[in-house]
């Protein structure tokens, strides 16, 4: 099946785009031929969300240029690339989850008579134009009452109608099960097959050998490859998704044999129906365990669960031998945890706060409502977290929204460092945020393993988590797959375990 | 688990990083504004500073702003954290016209002045936990919450009344609404004294922070540890207990409880008053002081209407032609015109 | 069954019964004579409410309503009785002013990014205030086409007299249900309240219907001004005050979700006539006071928004998948 070569659909060349003081895309190359499906892989900060945006109108591009059938375009909006011929279908259903089916695919050019919308005709329409996508429903209720599958393929019906060159594909399968994403394979095979151009983005490796011509991955807002599937393995692509081949130029021999201390934290079978499989770990002082997994693996779940984000319906938690309740973050700072989330910007930062508010609010939080820290003591704590981490901001004062993205997960993590934690929770510390303070981190993360700290980090890269981790935990299809010490701790190792292979062959 | 044991020095600030920060407050655009309403009130009415000393107590158009503007300050102190949570509380106009009805009924059916007053309050805290527990427990929102407050609160206060105009001669409920002390009129007293009290309740403890962080992130204040839904609770209680406290002002001045118009559009003048503060609605940074003077902006306006002889409602026009500008300035649409043409200026 | 609908239902029901209690108890209360009265007397809320529900579909909310009100009945009053116009020219003139403040205040939500609470409250305030600048003081109109006007009806069995206020609020509702359900503005005012990120992805002009809106509930607004002004012959800068809220209350209640997105007109309706019914029944019990009204309409508020939340933060049950095979 080897796609139509010629002139692309859709060519992108060269692309740039830049956030403050952060390149989201740095001269990206991408063609997209009709007929074919062209998987986009990389994880989260890679640059995919950020290229789809430019191809689909959302961004304009700093530099670069795109060209559609071999003309240069600029969209000024997703609704102009839309009138273009570029469709696209995300993750979260981008329709009128309040509306009827039939309204939904064809608000905005419902036919009409005397200014009155011709109901019927509209909601015989959409029958004969689902039953193409091999649907059968009633068009006229609530889009909200089907299944997410049926909404993508509704989202899909629409797009291809309207559109009808380039499909986008954004995470389509995120939350379909397996005879759903059949039927959605199905819808899409026909598109191609009708001579559509498909970008199709997921985290599904198994997914992409399966529907997928050719694949380009991202890293770090640079194309690695693109090339056809045909001859790669999952190890390769995961390989390229998450790191060098070189690997251990990073890696401190001796780390996994280090006399670590007493066990710290231990989870028992904890668990989350729907969410994450039950799991069972321990975490020692001065250790780290580093978690690697592709996005949607589960990582950030059991993350969310220890620290009682998501509540648990499985297990239970023990603190240095004593079992503890955790149903909200509150407890899980009583009982001294910490948690720098992935996102930070969402739950992370206070971005009208000043840096010293936002150092100290943890440690104020847990002494409650009373017990206010002084400003001496604020600002004395706030200097003396920011001097340990290298906080670089121009006075404590300012809005931390005003810093570095590296300088901001330096200040999440000073606000937990600042309560002297027994276990700290890392979700990806080192995303979005440039290579200097990147080294950084890595560094910070070493330096608090050797004071002492149990660690739980979370990473898409391998070979920083195998430079800072005792073991690594590997998460696939929201369960643990594998647990790797002493020489396992490797790329190799790793990308095996996430790319399927059994696990008795990798652990050591 | 010990914190780290802080070791307290002078703090090290850089030279003329904190000087004169006095003179900086006074600058701010709300004091110039406040000002401005000021000159061109005495501007109409020359006399408009005279403040006069007699039967023990101050006259003068002057106090008679800070006097007139006490209700408004009072229910701004409570709305101020409200909004500062991203909130906004409607029903405090009802919410003074059940308390002023409660106080004024129970003297009347001739229980002791101090326990009606307490009750009102206690009636006040109430309404605010009932709007509370609504935000949080039913996760309504605030301003879909507080509105069946505000559709029914004034029934209640009729339930109350009875329907009619509650007077009575009571010596208290009357010392609150026109009384002096220290020859300032009680209201201004009042509202100066809980704008300290919640000024420094919430700077001295961890509240103001702990409501900013919610009203900033509410999601990031779940992930820090800090239980937003006690919160949320205290705050709108506290709203409930601004609102009771001008109740009984409003209730003694007119010597009676009005159940139809005690309050009324008072939570609009209040809002109103916190955004000239400052506050976004938004929420986020907050700062009650700011708020009162907000509150006397708006009633230096009204009295400055009142004297030029212009009817009272015109007030109206000029307060929405107030919040259109305030809007305007606000808008994201302002915010980028001005950085366009400073990037200009730079350029130049 | 469509999730939009179970409120409604439950309004039709209390309706219902809350009806026949009150026939009951006062058999007076079943007659066209009654009927007749509730019509007329919640005509200016029944219009108002109409254009409140398309407000609060698109996720809005329009504190200016009662304000506009006033502002019309001052307005016709001053173009009548001091200009001289012929009222059908005063009410003219009275509707387009209407529509241009409410289509200054939908611009102002659009394009400043306010809550519309916010925009509309300066409405609120801006057209109270003008109304007491035309006029402080009540004025009264005299005029043959108002005695026409309120002696022409049409009788109905049984005594009870369709008036012709009674009639423009039922053609407003038809002509609502109409625009609602079968216009393409009607589908952009539920897209809006749906997800505007979505809306406007799928090519619903925003900034247009958005306008549209506010013009919308203020026109109606307007229409409702002109109704009370020739239900009371008077222009009054203080009348309609509150009314806002009353029509936000007649919404909710008949089963338009507060943020936006599901409802119907038709429910609007009931929502009004629930309204009315409490309060005749109020007059018809002579003993109980007129504000157990608010308090009633207050606790129908707070329990439809509870109905509300429970409705729809339930997650859906989802239809068994009909893959064609």
């Amino acid at each position: 099946m080897q796609a139509t070569e010629g002139v692309p659909v859709l060519d992108a060349r060269g692309i740039v785009k830049v956030f403050g003081q952060h390149t989201a895309l740095g001269g990206v190359d991408f063609d997209l031929r009709a007929g074919e499906v062209h998987a986009l892989l990389g994880e989260n900060g890679a640059g995919k969300s950020t290229l789809i945006k430019i191809l689909t109108g959302a961004y304009q591009p700093d530099g670069g240029t795109v060209l559609l059938d071999g003309a240069p375009v600029s969209f000024r909006d997703p609704l102009q690339a839309q009138g273009y011929g570029i469709g696209t279908v995300y993750q979260e259903v981008n329709l009128l989850p309040n509306r009827s089916v039939a309204e939904n695919l064809f608000l905005g050019r419902q036919p009409t008579r005397f200014g009155l919308v011709r109901r019927r005709e509209i909601e015989s329409r959409a029958r004969t134009l689902l039953a193409d996508y091999g649907l059968e429903i009633d068009v006229r209720a609530e889009l909200s009452e089907y299944s997410v599958a049926v909404q993508q393929i509704v989202a899909i019906a629409r797009a291809v109608e309207l559109s009808g060159k380039v499909l986008v594909l954004d995470e389509p399968t995120a939350s379909l099960d397996r005879n759903e994403v059949q039927r959605l394979f199905d819808v899409v095979r026909n598109l191609k097959a009708r001579g559509l151009g498909i970008i199709f983005i997921t985290h599904f490796l198994d997914q992409v050998f399966e529907l997928s011509d050719r694949v380009t991955i991202l890293r770090n807002g640079r194309k690695i490859a693109t090339q056809p599937l045909a001859g790669l393995s999952t190890a390769d692509v995961v390989r390229m998704m998450l790191g060098k081949d070189v690997s251990l130029d990073h890696h401190v021999t001796g780390i996994a044999d280090a006399a670590r201390g007493a066990t710290r934290v231990t989870f028992r079978d904890l668990g989350r129906t729907g969410s994450v499989a039950p799991i069972t770990l321990s975490v020692h002082e001065g250790e780290v365990v580093g978690v690697a997994g592709l996005l949607g693996s589960g990582r950030t779940e059991v993350a969310r669960l220890m620290f009682g984000v998501d509540a648990a319906d499985s297990g239970e938690i023990l603190v240095d031998g004593a079992p503890v309740t955790i149903r909200n973050p509150a407890q899980a700072v009583a009982a001294g945890f910490g948690f720098c989330p992935e996102d930070r910007k969402i739950d992370g930062i206070f971005g009208d706060l000043s840096v010293r508010e936002n150092i100290i609010i943890a440690l104020q939080a847990k002494l409650g409502w009373f017990r206010a820290l002084n400003r001496e003591d604020q600002v004395e704590l706030a200097g003396r977290y920011a001097e340990a981490l290298d906080i670089r901001a121009a006075n404590h004062d300012m809005p931390v929204k005003l810093l570095s993205g590296g300088n901001q997960q330096k200040v999440i993590l000073a606000r937990w460092l600042a309560l002297d934690p027994n276990f700290l929770i890392l979700d990806e510390p080192t995303r979005g945020i440039d290579v200097g303070a990147h080294a950084e981190i890595v560094r910070t993360i070493n330096r608090l393993r050797e004071e002492g700290l149990a660690l739980f980090v979370i990473s898409s890269e391998l070979d920083e988590v195998v430079a800072y981790s005792n073991r690594v935990v590997v998460m696939r299809d929201r369960e643990m797959v594998a647990e790797l010490t002493g020489a396992a701790v490797a790329p190799d190792s790793i990308v095996q375990a996430i790319a399927g292979v059994p696990a008795v062959e990798v652990a050591q | 688990m010990t914190r780290p044991t802080v070791e307290l020095r002078p703090a090290h600030e850089p030279p003329g990083h904190r000087h004169r920060p006095w003179a900086e407050a006074l600058l701010r655009p709300q004091f110039l504004a406040l000002a401005a309403v000021l000159l061109v009130n005495w501007l109409l009415f020359p006399g408009f500073f005279t403040i006069t000393w007699q039967d023990g107590r101050l006259f003068g158009s002057l106090i008679d702003v800070l006097n007139r503007g006490a209700p408004v300050a009072i229910l701004a102190i409570g709305m101020t954290a409200v909004i500062a949570t991203k909130g906004v509380d409607l029903s405090v106009g009802a919410v003074m016209a059940i308390a002023g009805a409660v106080a004024a009924s129970m003297v009347v059916a001739g229980w002791p002045a101090g326990l009606a007053v307490l009750a009102a309050l206690a009636v006040g805290l109430v309404c605010g936990l009932w709007n509370g527990v609504l935000v949080t427990v039913l996760q309504i929102q605030p301003i879909i919450a507080t509105l069946v407050l505000m559709v029914a609160g004034r029934g209640l206060a009729q339930l109350v009344t009875e329907g009619s105009i509650v007077t009575f001669s009571d010596p208290l409920l009357i010392f609150i609404g026109t009384g002096s002390v220290l020859g300032l009129p009680t209201p201004v007293v009042i509202a100066l004294s809980l704008m300290l009290c919640a000024t420094l309740l919430v700077r001295r403890t961890a509240l103001g922070l702990l409501i900013e962080a919610v009203g900033v992130n509410r999601s990031a204040a779940r992930f820090a540890g800090i239980r937003a839904s006690a919160l949320l609770l205290l705050v709108y209680a506290f709203a409930g207990l601004c609102a009771a406290i001008a109740g009984l002002i409003v209730t003694g001045d007119i010597r009676g409880a009005d159940a139809n118009n005690a309050g009324l559009w008072l939570e609009l003048d209040a809002i109103l008053a916190v955004v000239i503060g400052g506050t976004s609605l938004l929420g986020g940074r907050f700062s009650i002081p700011m708020s009162v003077v907000g509150a006397m902006i708006i009633q230096a306006m009204n009295t400055g209407i009142l004297i030029s002889g212009f009817s009272p409602e015109f007030n109206l026009v000029v307060k929405s032609g107030v919040i259109i500008v305030i809007l305007v300035l606000q808008s994201p649409m302002a915010a980028s015109i001005l950085q366009k043409r400073r990037i200009k200026g730079g350029r130049a | 069954m469509n999730r939009s609908l179970r409120p409604l239902l439950a309004t039709a029901t209390i309706f219902v019964l809350a009806y026949i209690l009150a026939v009951a108890q006062f058999p007076g209360m079943l007659s066209t004579r009654v009927l007749g009265n509730f019509l007329t007397d919640n005509a200016f809320l029944g219009i108002a409410a109409v254009g409140m529900t398309f407000v609060i579909l698109s996720g809005g909310i329009d504190l200016s309503v009662g304000a506009v009100i006033g502002f019309t009945t001052v307005l016709i009053a001053a173009l009548v009785m001091w200009v001289g116009l012929h009222p059908l020219a005063a009410f003219g003139i009275a509707l387009i002013v209407a529509a241009a403040f409410g289509a200054a205040m939908g611009a102002a939500i659009h394009y400043l990014q306010v809550p519309s609470f916010i925009v509309t409250l300066a409405g609120m305030f801006l057209a109270r205030g003008a109304a007491s600048v035309l006029s402080p003081d009540s004025i009264g109109i005299k005029h043959e086409f108002y005695t026409a006007i309120s002696k022409s009806y049409i009788l109905l069995p049984g005594g009870g007299r369709l008036t012709v206020i009674g009639m423009i609020m039922l053609a407003v509702f038809a002509v609502g249900i109409l625009l609602a359900h079968r216009t393409r503005f009607g589908s952009n005012v539920y897209a809006l309240g749906g997800s505007e990120s979505s809306a406007a992805l799928m090519g619903v002009p925003v900034a247009r219907t958005t306008v549209l809106i506010y013009m919308l509930s203020s026109t109606l607004a307007g229409l409702a001004g002109v109704v009370f002004s020739l239900y009371t012959s008077a222009g009054y800068s203080l009348s309609a005050l509150g009314v806002e809220l009353d029509a936000i209350a007649a919404v909710v209640i008949g089963g338009t979700l507060l943020t936006g997105g599901y409802g119907l007109v038709a429910g609007t309706f009931i929502g009004v006539m629930l309204q009315g019914l409490v309060q005749t029944y109020i007059v018809f019990d002579g003993t109980l006071s007129s504000w157990w009204t608010k308090i009633v309409i207050g606790g129908l508020l707070f329990m439809f928004i509870l109905l509300q939340r429970l409705v729809f933060t339930a997650t859906p049950r989802r239809r068994k998948l009909a893959w064609k095979t």
